[in-house]
Formats: C-alpha cells, structure tokens, sequence
C-alpha cells in the first residue's frame, strides 16, 4: 500500500508498483468476475428470502396448531383488521360499483343492452373487483400498519423483549393477526360485493334511468352461487399473503426510522403484487373446475 | 488470562479466587451478605453458564470468534469492551434473542445445551432469565403495571389482585411511586422506564439477570441508582448477573469478575477474542495496554487511525 502522506516523485520502486496495481482500470475478466458476483448475490439474497419467508410461514401455522390463541389479543386483532377497515372497505365497494355503471353503460347502451348491465357490474363485481380491492384497501390499511407496529417493535427491542420472557413472539403478535386478516377477509369481501352492488344499481336505476325489475332480474341470472364462492374462496389468500408479508416484513425490519417505513412500503408493494398473482392462478383454476362443473357463464 | 480452556481457572481455584478476593479466608465466618456468594463457590455438579467456543456472523461479519468463558452461579460478571465487538450480540445469543446468519459452538445452562432444545424447550428455559434491555423495551401499547404483569399474566394462574400486589411491590422495590402504574411507557422519564423494565425483568422471579448496558444514556446519579439496585437485587433475590457495559465505573462497582471483549477487526485470526478476565482489582493492575487503554478511556492513536482510512486513496 503506497503511503500517502508523501508524493510520488518521493515514491519508491515497490510503492510504484503497489500504486500501478491499485490504479489500473480492471480487467474484462475482472469486470465478468464481478456482474457475476453481483448477480450471485441478488439471487442469493432472494433464495435466502423466500427460505427465510417460507420458514416464517411455516412457524406461524405451527404455533397456530400447538397454542390456543387468547381471546383478548384475537378480539383485539378483530377490532383493528375487521371493524376499523369496514368503513374504508364498504366506501370503496360502493364507489367502484358506480364507476363500473359509468364506464360500462356508454358500450351496453349502444348494443341496447342497457338493462344487462346489473349482470356485468355484478358479476364483476362479486368475482374479481370486490375480492380484489377488499385485499387491497385491507394491504394498505392492515398490512402497513401491522409492519410498521412490528416493525417498531422490533427496533425498539420489544419482540426482544417477548422472546426473553419466555412468550413466543410468533404465537403472541402474529397468529392474531393473521388469523384477523384471514377470517374477516371474506366479511370484508362480501360487505364490498353488496356496497358495490348496490352503489352500482343505485346509480344505474336513480341517475342512468335503466328500469329497476330487468336491471336485478339480469343480476340475478348471471351471477351464480359459484361466481360468489370465487370471490370469497379467493380473498382467503388474499387475506393470507396480507398478514404473512406484513408480519415478514415487521419482524424483519431493519434498524431505525427509515427501517420501519421500508418495512410498511415493502409490505404494501409485495402484498399487492402477490394479490394479482394469485388472483391470476385462482382465477385460471377456478375456470377451469367451473368449467367442469359445467357453468357456462355468459352476459351477453 | 483468557479464553483458552488450558488457561481457564478450575472450579476449585475460581473458588479460591473469589474467596480470597472479597471475603478473605482469615477473617473467618462469612458475613450475611456474602450468602449468594458463598452458595456459588460451594456447589457441585458443572457451572452454571458454559459457553463452549462460540462464533457468531452477523450481517456478513464476523462478531464473535471462539468465546469461551464459564460463569458459576451467583457470580455478578461485567462483559465490558468498546462498541463493535460483540457484547450485546453474545448476551442475546446466550438466550438466542437473535438468529446471526452463522452460529457455532454451544451455550450450556447447568450442562443443558441451549441451541440443543426444542423452540419450546428454549422458551421455557428462557423463562429463568430476567432481561433488562438498554431502552427497557416496555410495550408501548400497554401501561407500565400491564407491562410488568405481562410475564405473570402470561405465565402464571395468578389472579388480578396477586398480580396487583406484585406489580406494587416491584415498584417500590426500583423506587417508582404507584402512580406510575397506569402511566404509558411515553409518559415517564429514561431512568424511570429503565427502572420498569427492570421491574419486569424481575416479575418471574428470575435465577439470572441479563443486563444490557444499564446505566447507558443516564446522568450520573441515576446510572447509580441502577448500580445500587443491581447490587440489591443480586442479594434480596440471589441471582447471577451478566451485564454488558462499557461503563468502567459501574463495572467495578457490581461485577465479581470482569470479562473485556476486544473487535475482531482489530484482532490477528489467532488472537482470542477475550483479552482480560479477572477481577475488578485485577483489571486496575493489567499490563496489556488493550485493556488499560479502555480503562483510561484514552484516544491514543485511534483518531489519527480512522481519519488515515478515509482519506482518499491516491496520492495527487
């Protein structure tokens, strides 16, 4: 190593040739050798995740099995996921019912079939966009929150704190809440399916003047007890991947403030993420044994 | 001395150490206070904390290298060093508070190896440990008398009222007036949230108490506040101490045996990790000029090291 207290012309012939190695551009080999590397890491890092995620999962259903959850923490999870999101949940439902009629009525119009359009708006309605942004308002509200609280608790020593008194902190901060997300996600979902609904036929039948009696009577022939098992069979999952990724997150969080907000952004952008995915393989699967029970659904 | 298993007192001369250092054998019957003391040097069977040539990677460095170290029951030992080098990762991974990206060696509770137990296993046996955390780690969500019932609600069939008294007992045992009991953690000062989760610490009635820097970020009468009660807690409820500081003073106050980590980054491969351990007095009379500059406190050549690593690598 050259010293640098002193120049170069004060430079001897070995710190020359330290400086010449330490100053020269690498070489292509040495510039492959080190994409590799990089790239050896990322994939590293993302086998290390999902190992570390899955064993995370993993543990949550074990403690789940082996310890009765108490009820004050599972009440209070109820609390917070379910009755603190219902507001948000039914507003959203409702509005997106309304836009559907507005977007949808234009087209239904000019094909004169305006009266079919509750089947559509239903439809869509119960199968995918109440199910859907149910899990979404619930990843934003829910899953960040239940990040940045951990996540805190984690900075702060608090999950620490936990694990040295001899409470497992899996059992005690995460089974409620993922127990929250996962059976009051479908309450969630179908109060969206019906605010949806009826923000959607309200819309339809007071501002857009289509008849009320064929506008249900096409409601109720083409959504079907299948198309609502979809919706809320899906939002199962859904509600699943909410609290696993949240809780991931929280427990894993990194130290200090900006920690905490990765952690709620993380959350929020890998629980949407994997909505859709799954959303999308639900949706291919649920077809298919919709097909072989021989439902063929139709609007038109 | 040091890490090396050669170089490790035995059992028997540990005890003469301890013996002739604070209760000379002259003097003859031991006093009162000396009980726990007394009660760590006389049992048999295998010590109480062994900690069998541990290695930690944390985040990709290396943290801890080959510790091993033995601690007997009832002993108040003091794990100073400056910060980086491992302190607060070996307490945590004594009860396995925290999951490094490599770990080796074992940790021995009374023989009874901790990473060898079931999760189940290892949550029970955690239950032996009182923890005081650097922040006290209260629960933010619940008041300070929820906080310290926590572990008896948790763990005990104890009813609201038993709890109540506890609670209040354990208050005024670190000196917080009752009122503090429906307060949130927010709304009290640093040394009085310390002094709660010391509170906590104790609601199970622990064999041993971890400590994790005590007196850090409190003024001078306060930090020793924490020292008395470290040292009223070690004989009201006789339990063993570890605490890892880098408080001098309070180190010498409390511990029996100080036991100083050097970073492994400043540290040849084959270099033990332990660089001293010995008594308070001990300490004072090292030659190694590690330890006595961290005692001193002095800078040395530290600065001028550091300002040397970042100025720019290439001459002009």
């Amino acid at each position: 190593m050259p010293d640098i207290s002193k120049k170069t012309s004060e430079y001897g012939a070995e710190e020359i040739t330290d400086l010449v190695k330490l100053s020269r551009r690498p070489t292509l080999l040495e510039n492959i050798q080190q994409y590799v590397e990089e790239i050896g890491d990322v994939f590293a890092s993302r086998v290390i995740y999902v190992g570390d995620f899955t064993s995370f999962a993993g543990n949550v259903f074990y403690w789940m099995g082996v310890k009765t959850v108490r009820r004050d923490a599972l009440a209070r999870a109820f609390y917070q996921i379910g009755v603190l999101s219902l507001p948000v949940v039914m507003l959203t439902g409702m509005f997106i019912g309304m836009v559907l009629a507005v977007q949808c009525h234009a087209q239904f119009k000019a094909i004169g079939m305006a009266e079919r359009l509750g089947g559509a708006i239903n439809l869509s309605l119960v199968r995918e966009l109440g199910p859907v942004l149910a899990a979404v308002m619930l990843a934003g509200r829910v899953g960040c929150s239940i990040a940045a609280e951990l996540g805190t608790m984690r900075v702060t020593e608090q999950i620490d704190a936990l694990t040295s008194m001899g409470t497992n902190p899996i059992w005690y901060l995460v089974v409620p809440r993922f127990l929250g997300c996962l059976l009051l996600i479908p309450a969630l979902t179908v109060m969206a399916d019906v605010m949806g609904i009826y923000g959607g036929a309200y819309y339809c039948v007071h501002v857009l003047g289509i008849e009320s009696g064929p506008y249900w009577e096409n409601s109720y022939h083409f959504v079907g007890g299948f198309d609502i098992f979809t919706g809320i069979f899906k939002s199962l999952f859904f509600g699943a991947a909410i609290a696993l990724i949240a809780c991931h997150q929280g427990f894993r969080c990194d130290a200090g403030a900006e920690g905490v907000g990765k952690a709620a952004t993380v959350s929020f952008v890998a629980s949407f993420v994997m909505i859709l995915f799954i959303d999308l393989i639900l949706g291919i699967v649920l077809e298919r044994v919709n097909q072989m029970l021989g439902n063929v659904p139709g609007i038109v | 001395m040091s890490d090396h298993p050669d170089e490790t007192p035995t059992l028997s001369k540990r005890r003469r150490i301890i013996v002739n250092d604070v209760y000379p054998a002259e003097e003859g019957e031991y006093p009162a206070e000396a009980r726990p003391l007394e009660r760590a040097v006389v049992e048999d069977g295998p010590p109480f904390l062994q900690v069998e040539s541990l290695s930690v990677v944390f985040q990709r460095n290396p943290v801890l290298r080959a510790i091993r170290l033995t601690i007997n029951r009832g002993e108040t030992v003091a794990i100073i060093g400056e910060s980086g080098c491992g302190k607060t990762v070996f307490l945590k991974s004594l009860i396995g508070l925290i999951e490094p990206e490599y770990r080796q060696g074992n940790v021995l509770f009374d023989g009874n190896d901790f990473y060898g137990m079931t999760t189940r296993q290892q949550t029970r046996e955690r239950m032996r440990f009182g923890f005081v955390f650097q922040q006290a780690a209260l629960f933010d969500s619940m008041s300070i008398g929820e906080n310290i019932s926590f572990p008896l609600e948790q763990h005990t069939m104890k009813t609201d009222e038993e709890m109540e008294a506890i609670v209040l007992r354990l208050l005024a045992e670190v000196g917080l007036p009752p009122s503090v009991h429906a307060k949130r953690p927010g709304e009290l000062s640093g040394g009085m949230r310390k002094r709660a989760g010391f509170a906590r610490a104790l609601a199970m009635g622990p064999e041993v108490m971890l400590y994790d820097e005590p007196t850090t970020g409190l003024d001078p009468i306060m930090s020793d506040v924490i020292n008395e009660l470290i040292i009223n807690t070690k004989k009201q409820h006789e339990v063993t101490g570890i605490m890892v500081t880098h408080d001098m003073k309070s180190a010498k106050k409390v511990a029996d045996r100080i036991i100083m980590f050097y970073p492994l980054s400043r540290l040849e491969p084959e270099e033990p990790q332990i660089i001293f351990d010995g008594t308070p007095e001990e300490i004072d009379r090292c030659r190694d000029p590690r330890v006595s500059q961290f005692i001193r406190g002095e800078a040395r050549e530290r600065l001028m090291e550091m300002t040397e690593a970042y100025k720019p690598q290439y001459p002009e």
